[in-house]
């Protein structure tokens, strides 16, 4: 099903500039895969070569981070939406 | 290319680094980019700091906040152009730590040095390249009238 994907600043230079991309999936594995199979670029900038998610690359579903849900096997709807927000954090 | 700030909402920035003093600040900058790469901030979003373990010298927002905020901008054609935090008794530049954590480059990451309880100097710093070459780039800040 169609859902969509909202794209922080620093990786819209590799989603063709766009901040909301729709992609098809059933989970959100799926949605994040769909979207770099359109986007390749994307892909190194999201993950690790062992194809894990960059440590510092948060993605939700809606209000919900991925990591207390099913993960990659967090099942969508419709009206969701995945947000991927890098992390912010810093001191003296 | 500059950072532009309302005189207010750079008003609201610094003295949320005087009321969470000697803690550090954080929050989210909302606005707009424009056609030359510059940023023109639209609103000030203070956020919580994460690391209650150590206020005094580091900050997190947690990434849900970073979520709705994110929507919030983009259901309003705005978007997120850069994140603050303050330096309590410490230079208004960035640290080593301030280097590794940042990782949304294109954006403006503003340090305001509070002193004593008191706001000193504000800078801008402009995150750039990706993650492997990123680099801070000293940033114009410029504060407007309105």
């Amino acid at each position: 099903m169609p859902i969509k994907v909202l794209i922080p600043t620093p990786l819209r230079p590799y989603a063709g500039k766009k901040s909301v991309i729709e992609v098809t999936a059933q989970t959100v594995g799926e949605a994040l895969s769909d979207l770099v199979a359109k986007h390749p670029d994307l892909r190194k900038h999201l993950f690790s070569e062992d194809g894990k998610l960059r440590s510092f690359v948060n993605v939700y579903l809606n209000d919900e981070d991925i990591r207390y849900l099913e993960k990659d096997a967090t099942p969508v709807k419709e009206t969701d939406i995945v947000s991927i927000v890098p992390s912010v954090a810093g001191g003296l | 290319m500059a950072l532009k700030i309302p005189a207010a909402l750079y008003a609201q920035l610094r003295q949320h680094g005087e009321a969470t003093y000697p803690h550090e600040c954080c929050g989210v900058l909302v606005g707009e980019f424009d056609e030359a790469g510059g940023k023109l901030v639209r609103s000030v979003v203070p956020c919580g700091n994460t690391r209650t373990d150590s206020l005094a010298n580091r900050y997190h927002i947690s990434p849900s906040e970073l979520v709705r905020v994110q929507r919030e901008a983009l259901l309003t054609g705005r978007d997120i152009v850069g994140f603050y935090h303050s330096h309590p008794d410490h230079p208004a530049r960035w640290s080593a730590t301030d280097l590794a954590e940042a990782h949304w480059t294109g954006c403006s990451y503003v340090i305001a040095s509070v002193e004593n309880g008191r706001a000193v100097l504000t800078n801008s710093f402009l995150l750039l390249e990706q993650e492997e070459a990123k680099r801070f780039e000293d940033e114009t800040l410029e504060v407007t009238m309105t």
